[in-house]
């Protein structure tokens, strides 16, 4: 059951949380149970034509030749699709916000690089027609060696995946080949840790599975103009790639989507929609392009797997002095979405926790194997797998309570981020407190009076640049009580080390607690309410 | 070379044209008109397509058309009662079961074909009726409790 904590930050919220716990229909629901919702798929259009893509068996290959001429002849088929046919054959999604070299072919032109790159398409009157075609084609490859592990494609000789970044990584502002995060010293702050936890982490490769495959369907219209039913999750991104790839005004593309049979990320790559418009275009009628199942789970992009390498160094009061991290991205042969990942892996390396030396290294590297995308989260998703089990490890190696462990450790607002950001409208530690509650898990009574809240910082109400204290007299002493890390430790028996670095954030001293408060902080980010900055 | 086929569709006989070795889920969709019921896999995994066939829950993509003559084929379409909804369909909309929607007409099939043997089912019962459809949305826990609460509809309607 939902419940409402009204108790926690209410000072910064305007009480209007109405709709909180109380059902609320989706507008689209009506649709979706009697089976009325459009879906691009729930489209019929008389003459439509179907697409089919032949694919590469190869992992990596150079190829010879191509010969389509039986595929040509055969029955139903209206038009094969080669690379030289596509008007602007090489692209990156992230071109759009200019980010990233355009590296991946619509149709591969003489190299494939991952199984199932796209190679040819046939343009048919049915899917079985177009599949028996696509069986008539003779393509003869030369094999070449294919790297599979982000290690070892950035060793010295190692095959080169993607021409466009012959060292196999993406490149960063034109000259950078990974993403640093530099802050303090790491390397001086673990020589003097009391406990190092030093671990790697491998993740695999996760697949969206939408019960609805990628596909859409590219429909001419009047003037010139296409109208595109679509499955995609980013309508205008979508729009604006097809559009470059065809070479085309994106004022001729009328793209019609929004009802999407789940995406999760697996849905922003544009995927069908440039060819079905290229193959309307060439053919004149309504052409469909729809990924059969196998095809989603082998060329439809997943969530790229991750390698995480973590070094924490902590001292036996329970304080993380320092985080070294080295991870890499594997974005399979082409860029897609992975080096945005990255980027915001970098800037989470901390978690939500105070570290006041961090060192990371992260890169976007390229194997032969399936370009990888967008997924819930991407970029930091699987470092927080890493770096939770880092916590509860490093609870263990200093002999703490995991969640009073990590109370400890969490984002003060105020505090600055390794990525030079303030830390604000922290609410971790509120969160551990109460799940702790929720969990009968027992916390000591002083970590559960601990608060996010920054000490001595009166909360401004958002815009107005004052301090709150001026306007909320009744909020203008801080609810949180101020806590001595280093003292704490000492209170628990724990031989308290003196903070062998000081934090970069150093509280200021300790106010007197206010007697017999719950949850001691008073306040709530959310999108309507207050919010400071 | 195309086959007749005829077979009730929603209570209504539908006579129809069928390739030979089309599936009921193109003949559905792309013959008879049928948009109702959505494609997942094509390969009989996901549930997505499922259909009443006399009564029984079938994946449609991997029946045989022709094996359909002479059959009674339901689908969502014909869950409704005009303006009236069904009861599953109700407590669907009312326990926010549906979010991305894809996978509803195929668990509202399954839960229908339960619910027509078994008015008053147990959770456990529930779970494994749906157990043949996917939901990539992870919306389990209410259609679950949507189905027990139709189930609970049901036996007040009849007593």
């Amino acid at each position: 059951m939902l419940e409402l904590r009204k108790d926690i930050f209410a000072d910064e919220r305007d009480d209007n949380l109405k709709e909180i716990g109380r059902p609320t229909p989706r507008q689209d629901i009506l649709g979706h149970v009697t089976g009325a919702s459009a879906y691009y798929d729930d489209h019929r259009f008389a003459n439509l034509l179907h697409l089919k893509v032949l694919r590469s068996p190869h992992a990596h290959a150079r190829i010879r030749s191509i010969d389509d001429s039986a595929a040509a002849r055969a029955p139903g088929v209206k038009r094969i699709i080669r690379a030289a046919d596509v008007p602007v054959n090489l692209n990156t999604l992230l071109s759009l916000i200019q980010f990233g070299k355009d590296d991946e072919p619509s149709l591969a032109t003489d190299v494939v690089r991952y199984k199932g790159e796209p190679i040819l398409a046939v343009v048919a009157t049915s899917e079985r027609a177009a599949h028996e075609a696509l069986a008539l084609v003779r393509i003869s490859y030369d094999p070449l060696p294919a790297i599979f592990d982000v290690e070892e494609a950035l060793k010295p000789g190692a095959p080169s995946v993607n021409p466009t970044y012959p060292k196999n990584t993406f490149e960063y502002y034109g000259k950078y080949d990974h993403q640093k995060l530099r802050y303090g010293d790491a390397d001086a702050a673990l020589a003097k840790c009391d406990v190092i936890v030093d671990q790697r982490y491998q993740m695999s490769p996760i697949e969206h599975a939408p019960t609805e495959t990628n596909g859409s369907i590219a429909v001419p219209d009047t003037n010139g103009r296409f109208v595109v039913h679509t499955s995609t999750q980013a309508l205008f991104f979508s729009l604006d790639t097809s559009a470059k790839i065809n070479a085309m005004e994106s004022n001729r593309l009328h793209f019609i989507g929004g009802t999407v049979g789940g995406g999760f990320g697996g849905k922003v790559d544009t995927l069908t929609e440039p060819l079905a418009i290229l193959a309307a275009r060439l053919t004149g009628a309504p052409v469909r392009y729809r990924l059969s199942r196998h095809e989603e789970m082998q060329f439809g992009s997943p969530r790229g797997a991750e390698r995480i390498f973590v070094t924490d160094g902590a001292m036996k009061d329970g304080r993380i002095m320092a985080r070294k991290v080295k991870a890499y991205f594997d974005s399979g042969a082409y860029t897609r979405l992975s080096s945005y990942a990255a980027v915001k892996c970098a800037a989470h390396i901390p978690g939500p926790y105070t570290i006041p030396n961090v060192y990371g290294d992260v890169y976007c590297v390229f194997t032969n194997r399936t370009p990888a995308t967008a997924m819930r989260g991407f970029g930091v998703t699987a470092l927080d797998f890493a770096l939770e089990c880092q916590m509860d490890k490093l609870a263990v190696a200093v002999g703490m309570d995991p969640i009073e462990f990590r109370i400890l450790n969490a984002y003060r607002d105020g505090d600055m981020k390794a990525h030079r950001r303030e830390a604000k409208n922290c609410a971790l530690i509120e969160c551990a407190q109460v799940a702790a509650e929720k969990a009968n898990w027992p916390i000591r009574e002083e970590f559960k009076r601990m608060s996010s809240r920054r000490e001595g910082a009166a909360p401004a109400p958002y815009g107005t640049g004052a301090p709150a204290a001026a306007q909320k007299p009744a909020h203008a002493t801080p609810q949180r009580i101020p806590y001595d890390r280093a003292g704490e430790a000492a209170a628990r028996g724990t031989p308290a080390q003196p903070p062998p670095a000081p934090r970069p954030t150093s509280p200021p001293p300790p106010a007197a607690p206010p007697a017999g408060s719950g949850h001691g902080a008073a306040r709530f980010s959310s999108v309507f309410g207050t919010r400071r900055r | 070379m195309k086959t007749p086929v005829q077979f009730s569709l929603n209570g209504e006989d539908v006579a129809t044209f069928v390739e030979g070795g089309a599936n009921l889920l193109d003949a559905l969709r792309e013959t008879v008109g049928d948009l109702t019921v959505k494609g997942g896999c094509w390969q009989g995994t996901c549930g997505v397509c499922t259909v009443l066939i006399d009564g029984a829950p079938r994946v449609a993509c991997i029946t045989l058309a022709e094996s359909c003559a002479g059959r009674a084929i339901e689908t969502v379409a014909g869950l409704r009662r005009g303006a009236e909804l069904h009861p599953l369909q109700t407590a669907f909309m009312e326990r926010f079961a549906a979010q991305c929607g894809y996978c509803t007409p195929g668990m509202l099939m399954a839960a229908k074909a339960l619910l027509d043997r078994n008015p008053a089912p147990s959770r456990e019962e529930v779970v494994d009726a749906i157990g043949g459809n996917i939901c990539r949305c992870t919306g389990y826990e209410p259609i679950i409790e949507a189905i027990l609460d139709a189930s609970r509809s049901n036996s007040r309607r009849s007593a």
